[in-house]
């Protein structure tokens, strides 16, 4: 039993990750109706700059705080620069010029010379540390990945209940000719959003950069971060969030339970299930789809 | 007149290309024949029926399976092949099956699924794949004839593609290629038009993958050596990154993405040389290239270099003003 406890609470770890992750494609995609493939690789991009910037002989904080802004200023460059001519066009063009972010994004990383194909590893003030309750132990690293998730789901939350800027992004998510009838400029709101999708995807990969070390592959990481958006519902929030955790759990689980490989394919034979059996996902009300 | 000549003098020159280039180069263009078979399939899928795949390394990787434990098991080729395009057919109307229910975006992460899936079993059905060792493939053999030269399987590439081209061209004048690019434009009116496009979109399905798989037949004799990670989801990032450079809806297109993803490679092993050191041997310069690619033609030319070659040649033959860019793919709704 301890040790079943203690497997989910690994999963919720790094399925909090993926729900980070996933959080950010909703997000870009609610507002913008854009799908983002290169979510991961933003994600690595994030925790590259951690890296560069603890190595430069910043403490850690200050260094996942800068990388964060940093990323948050680049999201909104790629939206005003790249993303915003595209508006509007075909989801396959779209989806097609994130993918071409992505790989450009994982060539210039690998391009960089102290970057590289090399793994790195980003240190960080509690390594080694672990929490322990009775028999169950959990490292702070993992402690940390659920500890930040918790607290930045809570601070999302009041920005989109309690400030104009989230409630502008809320209507724009529901309704976007209302919302711009409404004064709502959605220029800058797109920008905004892209802003704070890349910042989460930046607070993902510095919270991933211990357990999983920093390299260029990161942003593969990422991609499992859409059936967590799939599973719930992809569309909404609460259900990214809830998809990535579940996800999280059902690796850990098939990692333990099952033959050896099970765990790299069970988020995407969760996911082909769901599409399946459930292709509005599990949190999503079934509205019909207006012709 | 001068479409016809030049139509006979691509294909002298097609013909004679043994004739006129080294082994290496004739390989290449044995490559560029590989990629338009595929290309075809992907391109029906993607370019006519506007369905989103990022599964269709897996398929390939079904095909050039298929073909190498079925030669190795001793079936001659004509069977091989078939059995490889028939058993990627079938997969791919299995993944078509989601297709029925979902649009855009849940599609392409019902394919991206498939992918991820199918390099797994790959690499875990030991027995009949090799694993992660990968298996050695034999050069082909046609009526108990070893094509062991380059040129003879050049040929045989050769005569393939031209097939699926011919194919594709010929599909796409039938009835039921008019009902795949009515789903592409307009679904909803297609459908009140009784255009069943649940029955058209799994035929979709089933003939891509099955022209792909077809392809990976040949692609296993071609490299020689197949291992799972050569199906992983950055190739089949690349064969969508040729339809859409080639130019999306077009069939000229699949021939023009299939050179410049050959080309691509190959100009940069003769930049390599030219550019300064610590640029030059960057791992990351390829996939770099490939997306800035992608960016630019989205961005820039989005009917890829089938449009420009369209607009280069008006501009030519009237010698003035090129006409604005047509807008070739179209859709009506862009939610899911």
């Amino acid at each position: 039993m301890i040790e079943f406890v203690q497997l989910v609470l690994g999963g919720v770890a790094v399925g909090c990750v993926y729900a980070l992750v996933a959080l950010g494609i909703v997000l870009v995609y609610k507002a913008t109706e854009t799908v983002n493939f290169a979510q991961g690789e933003l994600m690595m991009l994030g925790a590259f700059l951690a890296v560069a910037l603890t190595s430069a002989g910043l403490p850690y904080w200050a260094a996942f705080a800068a990388a964060v802004v940093l990323m948050a200023l680049a999201g909104a460059a790629l939206e005003r620069v790249v993303l915003r001519p595209v508006l509007g066009r075909p989801q396959f063009a779209i989806v097609m010029l994130t993918l071409g972010i992505g790989l450009m994004a994982r060539g210039l990383v690998a391009a960089v010379p102290e970057w590289g194909a090399q793994t790195h590893s980003l240190e960080t003030p509690f390594a080694g540390a672990s929490l322990h309750a009775g028999e169950l132990t959990l490292s702070a690293d993992h402690a940390m990945v659920i500890a930040t998730t918790a607290v930045l789901c809570g601070a999302l939350t009041l920005f989109f209940h309690g400030t104009r800027l989230g409630l502008a992004m809320r209507a724009a998510s529901q309704n976007q000719l209302g919302a711009c009838y409404m004064g709502v400029s959605l220029a800058r709101l797109h920008s905004a959003v892209w802003a704070l999708s890349a910042a989460i995807a930046a607070i993902a990969g510095v919270l991933l950069a211990p357990i999983t070390f920093v390299h260029t592959n990161m942003g593969l990481i990422g991609l499992k971060a859409f059936p967590a958006a799939v599973i719930g519902g992809f569309g909404s929030l609460p259900g990214a969030l809830a998809g990535g955790i579940v996800l999280g759990v059902v690796e850990s689980a098939a990692g333990f339970y099952l033959p050896e490989g099970a765990k790299d394919v069970a988020a995407w034979v969760v996911v082909l299930l769901v599409l399946m059996l459930r292709p509005a996902g599990m949190f999503a009300d079934a509205a019909p789809r207006r012709v | 007149m001068a479409r016809t000549a030049l139509a006979v003098a691509a294909a002298a020159l097609l013909l004679a290309a043994p004739l006129l280039l080294a082994e290496y180069s004739l390989a290449q263009l044995s490559f560029i024949c590989i990629y338009v078979v595929a290309g075809a399939g992907l391109m029906l899928l993607v370019g006519y029926t506007g369905q989103i795949s990022l599964g269709h390394a897996a398929f390939l990787g079904v095909g050039a399976y298929t073909e190498a434990i079925a030669q190795a098991r001793g079936l001659p080729f004509p069977v091989s092949a078939a059995a490889s395009g028939l058993l990627a057919a079938g997969c791919g109307a299995l993944v078509g099956l989601p297709a029925l229910r979902l649009k855009g975006i849940y599609l392409a992460i019902a394919t991206l699924a498939f992918g991820f899936i199918a390099v797994e079993v790959f690499a875990r059905w030991e027995a009949l794949t090799g694993g992660n060792a990968g298996m050695a493939v034999a050069p082909v053999v046609l009526f108990g004839h070893r094509l062991g030269e380059e040129w003879e399987f050049y040929y045989l590439c050769l005569a393939v593609a031209v097939g699926a081209m011919f194919a594709l061209a010929n599909l796409l004048r039938s009835p039921t290629g008019r009902a795949l690019t009515a789903i592409r434009d307009a679904e909803i009116p297609a459908r009140s038009l009784g255009i069943d496009a649940a029955h058209y979109k799994t035929v979709a399905f089933a003939l891509s993958a099955g022209a792909t798989g077809i392809a990976g037949a040949l692609y296993a004799h071609r490299i020689g050596f197949i291992s799972p990670e050569a199906f992983d989801i950055l190739l089949s990032i690349e064969l969508l990154t040729m339809i859409l450079v080639g130019g999306l809806g077009s069939a000229a297109g699949v021939v023009f993405g299939a050179a410049f993803l050959i080309a691509v490679p190959q100009a940069l092993i003769l930049a390599r040389e030219l550019l300064p050191e610590g640029i030059a041997r960057q791992s990351g310069l390829q996939p770099a290239l490939f997306g800035l690619v992608l960016v630019l033609t989205v961005l820039f030319e989005p009917e890829g270099l089938n449009g420009l070659w369209l607009r280069l040649r008006s501009r030519a033959r009237r010698g003035g003003a090129a006409p604005g860019r047509r807008r070739a793919y179209r859709k009506s709704e862009r939610t899911p």
